[in-house]
């Protein structure tokens, strides 16, 4: 059963409030992406405070392979930010050259925490091993989600870049920038919280 | 900017039933999904009335319940008819299929993304249907899902079912963030010429505002809900004290998002009948910005008075009163939308259609719901009535009035856009007797039974002895209930009968205002012929300038805006 | 609708009562008074011929007070009853007066098992006493209840003394009452903690002072 149907195909333009569209969407969505996070964390601090002596376990993860993963994953935004300004400037070629960087780093950045998260199971920190683990993997774990989510977004823009897909829709670039700078920010926060906050003896 | 690019296409089948991309057929897929399981919420709630006023008899069509089967009945019934009936029609097919063309739109703003969100919640159906046929059964650890009951599948006896009913869930929450930020976009954005945010009709302001506080309050849960399955699946221990977890942890999560979706489902069914007041008293709402100003100003406050639910939870009990004060507070907007509804009767010209009977039952079962909120909203009057039949006879005056009653005048109001024919008026005026007789033939009894003490979800109230006295209110309540599902068939009639043989409806059959009723009935995928421009408000009836009743919101006929 | 409330037993029940009738009295009022309004407006303004709808926006400020001035007094009738909730509240759940009576209750599927402390006071001790699902008081004396839990969430309900608390694992919640009358009375539990939720039932049972002190020397003869 086919139909003939009258199309409206490219649904008009219209902005009626400035903010392009789908920026706009992009915002909407990051909005829900912070209470999420906004509600593990709080769950964390939360529970932290509410029992105590998380500081042990605190202090067995490795403060410098988060430190450099931290820098990993800020460079990775700054590559982004050069990928959306060379794109800006109608440079296909450094737009396609920084996307690369920025997948390869947040690739790198997910292999650390990887090799982190296997060391910390071989000492017998899995998440049963109490409430500051079950945590830990769920935070981090989420976190690497989205990380992994943004490497796959901004792979597609590669792909899609190398094979001139992207002329013409440049503005894409800013929309996953937007998103994977939050996925930064989220980091921003987990990393002291979970990596820094600890005292001998403290909660 | 307004060029439109028209393009004769041949669309298949699946392109226009199942994979569409057009808001109006989306809208129908949410209905269709909605209808299906409110005819599996409706039948959960026939066998669990049936256990509480006969129970462990056999029921009819049935068989044995018991009360391992009961836990499950009233788990999944609160969980169907809050997340996969009243969300996917108040928002789903009501706001899929107004916003677009209420704002004078052609689409929504994402429109894959809005199938994408429908057919993410036919999966989350899917994963629910399943969770009631694997082995233990489907959830029953009631519809809050508290833990540690819900954290070790030894409490409850249930393994997988809860396992699913989580991701269910989950899956129901990504569907709708989705549908949420197409319910956002599309309103700021994609606006016709001259609809300002003050011309938008009362609908789509409650849309949104019910958009946002699902957005803004339910990535806590999701979290939670994360946290829950590991719990259960992998030994972790966020919940469980033996670990270092606390049980209250869930409670705060669970109501920090529970009580703004109360608003969620609330304020669109709100929406319906602000629509339908003034077609039907051919007269302006009364006080159009206040009532946006006071949903706003619902909605924050919906944010400060979740620990009302956790009153005797054993939080600390001096965070009570705060709450105890903010709940009572929310009382004071809602009164303002109540006053302005029956402003609006005062001085009109009114007449009861099928749509408007509705629209007015809303209203009054509405007010008993809101009224009886303020006992459970008292912290120490809370200390008896809470998990009584008190708390189960109030939320279902708030929540069925909303989704069944709105969600009817609704149906019957916007029934001729969607599906180009009228319903029957006769069969529509027996339905909503039926049902708002019957309604409160269920209902009263609860408030009752709550006053005496009663407990939720217990199976069978006759193994108290100071429940044994109430147990005819129980008796009367099941039959009521019985009769009010039976009630339901002259609109299944009706609907069915409607769709293919009811009188062809023109483009404007009520004769209202909003861009809808500009479209052709029912609109083509595109929605307009000619993008609208709008000139004024949503609500000009009756204005001293025209000799109509109406005047459509894009009728040239004024050279300025009356406002 | 309150006649159907079970027997008030205890010192604060009367309280709570009072609150409920005082909000039935607020909330009753409001409902006819709304419901009213309602009914006579769709009488006097339904369709007739002939008649023009009077067209009236409610946006300004002197046509808004009609709705404006009835919200401030819900407002202010709002603030009376937190102000007398919070007193009761503060009554039932916050000061708990002094008391040399005290048992420990702990819930789990699907009884109450109810601890006494014996002679000495203490619980821990070599005669403490527990009974399933019976929890004898004295009259008009003042009992503490330390609430626990074994496994999921249980409520420990009261309602003819009109006390309700959660019972939650991993906390120790403390609660108290005063019964006034002698007799037997029902604990259900409040909270859906499993399948057999449904007829998890304790008891209750208030003893004149006389009576009282026979069931101690019963239990506990060397004191």
């Amino acid at each position: 059963m086919a139909q003939t149907h009258v199309v409206a195909t490219g649904v008009e333009a219209r902005v009626a409030s400035g903010i392009p569209t789908g920026k706009m969407g992009v915002w909407w969505f990051l909005a829900s992406e912070i209470v999420l996070f906004g509600g593990l964390i709080g769950s964390f601090v939360m529970s932290r405070v509410g029992s105590g002596g998380w500081s042990e376990m605190a202090a067995h993860l490795s403060v410098p392979l988060g430190t450099f993963n931290t820098f990993v994953l800020l460079t990775s935004s700054l590559t982004m930010v050069l990928a959306f300004a060379a794109a800006e400037k109608g440079d296909q070629k450094g737009m396609r050259t920084w996307l690369l960087l920025t997948v390869l780093l947040g690739l790198a950045f997910l292999i650390i925490k990887g090799f982190e998260w296997g060391s910390e199971i071989g000492a017998g920190f899995t998440p049963m091993a109490g409430s500051f683990w079950s945590f830990y993997y769920t935070m981090t774990g989420l976190h690497a989600l989205h990380v992994l989510g943004g490497v796959v977004v901004n792979s597609i823009l590669f792909l899609s870049a190398l094979m001139g897909l992207l002329r013409g829709r440049e503005h894409r670039v800013e929309l996953a920038g937007l998103y994977w700078h939050f996925v930064d920010i989220v980091w921003i926060f987990l990393f002291p919280l979970l990596y820094l906050s600890w005292t001998k003896g403290g909660i | 900017m307004s060029a439109r690019v028209e393009v004769e296409e041949r669309v298949s089948f699946f392109r226009t039933y199942v994979f569409s991309i057009d808001h109006k057929m989306i809208a129908k897929q949410y209905l269709a999904i909605g209808l299906f399981w409110a005819v599996v919420g409706g039948l959960l709630a026939y066998l669990l009335r049936w256990q509480l006023a006969y129970p462990d008899t056999e029921a009819p069509g049935w068989g044995f319940i018991g009360p391992e089967f009961y836990n499950m009945l009233v788990t999944m019934h609160g969980t169907i008819m809050v997340f996969f009936v009243a969300m996917p029609i108040l928002l789903g097919a009501f706001g899929n299929f107004l916003i677009p063309l209420m704002v004078g739109a052609r689409d929504m703003a994402f429109p894959r993304l809005n199938m994408l969100s429908v057919w993410t919640l036919a999966l989350s159906s899917l994963v629910l249907l399943i969770s009631f046929f694997v082995p233990g059964g489907a959830a029953s650890a009631g519809w809050t899902g508290y833990p540690p009951l819900s954290a070790k599948p030894i409490y409850t006896g249930v393994n997988w079912g809860l396992n699913l009913w989580i991701l269910a869930l989950a899956l129901e929450f990504a569907s709708f963030l989705m549908s949420g930020i197409n319910f956002l976009t599309t309103p700021i954005n994609l606006r016709a010429p001259g609809m300002s945010m003050f011309r938008l009709p009362l609908l789509v302001w409650m849309q949104m505002t019910a958009a946002i506080l699902f957005m803004l309050s339910v990535g806590p849960l999701i979290a939670g809900a994360i946290m829950l399955l590991l719990d259960r699946v992998a030994g972790a221990s966020f919940y469980l004290p033996q670990g270092g977890g606390d049980p209250l942890l869930w409670q705060h999560l669970f109501w920090f998002f529970g009580h703004p979706e109360v608003y969620v489902i609330f304020l669109p069914g709100l929406g319906i009948v602000l629509e339908i007041f003034p077609v039907f008293s051919r007269k302006p709402i009364f006080g159009y910005r206040p009532i946006i100003y006071s949903t706003i100003a619902a909605g924050i406050l919906s944010f400060t008075v979740w620990a009302h639910h956790q009153f005797i939870s054993g939080m600390d009990p001096r965070l009570a009163m705060p709450f105890s004060v903010t709940t009572i507070l929310i009382s004071v907007p809602f009164a303002l939308m109540v006053f302005a509804m029956i402003a609006t009767l005062w001085g009109g010209s009114i007449s009861f259609p099928t749509p408007m009977l509705f629209a007015l039952g809303t209203l009054a079962v509405f007010l008993i719901g809101g009224l009886t909120g303020i006992f459970n909203g008292s912290a120490p009057v809370d200390i008896y009535i809470h998990s009584t039949y008190f708390v189960v006879a109030h939320f279902h005056y708030t929540l069925f009035s909303a989704l069944f009653f709105a969600g009817f005048a609704g149906l019957y109001f916007w029934f001729p856009k969607m599906f180009g024919r009228m319903m029957n008026e006769a069969l529509g005026k027996l339905h909503f007797w039926l049902t708002f007789l019957l309604f409160n033939a269920v209902f009263i009894p609860m408030f009752l039974l709550g006053a005496g003490g009663m407990m939720r979800r217990i199976a069978n109230p006759m193994q108290y002895e100071f429940l044994r006295p109430l147990q005819p209110l129980n008796t009367f309540a099941t039959i009521a209930t019985i009769l009010l599902l039976l009630a339901q068939l002259p609109f299944v009639v009706n609907f069915f009968w409607s769709l293919f043989a009811g009188k062809v409806a023109e483009r404007n059959p009520w004769q209202a205002n909003t861009l809808e009723w500009s479209a052709p009935s029912p609109p083509p995928h595109g929605n307009f012929d000619t993008v609208p421009v709008v000139y004024r408000g949503p609500y000009e009836y009756s204005h001293p300038s025209v000799s109509e009743e109406w005047l459509p919101q894009d009728r040239p006929t004024m050279p300025t805006a009356t406002a | 609708m309150f006649r159907w409330l079970p027997e008030m037993v205890s010192t604060y029940g009367g309280d709570i009562d009072a609150m409920m009738y005082l909000i039935y009295y607020i909330v009753g009022a409001w409902f006819l008074l709304t419901c009213g309004a309602m009914l006579l407006f769709l009488i006097l303004y339904r369709r007739r011929e002939g008649r023009r709808a009077t067209y009236i926006e409610g946006n300004s400020l002197r046509e808004a007070a009609w709705i404006l001035v009835p919200c401030l007094i819900v407002l202010v009738l709002d603030l009376w009853i937190d102000l007398r909730g919070g007193e009761v509240w503060a009554k039932v759940k916050r000061h708990a007066p002094p008391s040399d009576h005290r048992v420990q209750v702990t819930g789990k599927q699907f009884n109450w098992e109810i601890l006494y402390p014996g002679p000495d006071g203490q619980f821990g001790t070599g005669d403490d006493l527990q009974l399933d699902n019976e929890l004898h008081v004295p009259v008009n004396k003042v009992v503490w209840v330390v609430l626990k839990s074994k496994d999921v969430i249980h409520s420990f309900f009261l309602p003819h003394l009109r006390l309700k608390q959660d019972a939650v694992p991993g906390r120790a919640i403390e609660a108290w009452f005063k019964a006034t009358k002698p007799g037997r009375y029902e604990i259900p539990c409040a909270e859906l903690c499993g399948f057999g939720h449904s007829g998890m039932n304790g008891f209750l049972i208030v003893h004149p002072a006389d009576e009282y002190e026979r069931w101690v020397k019963e239990h506990w003869p060397s004191s």
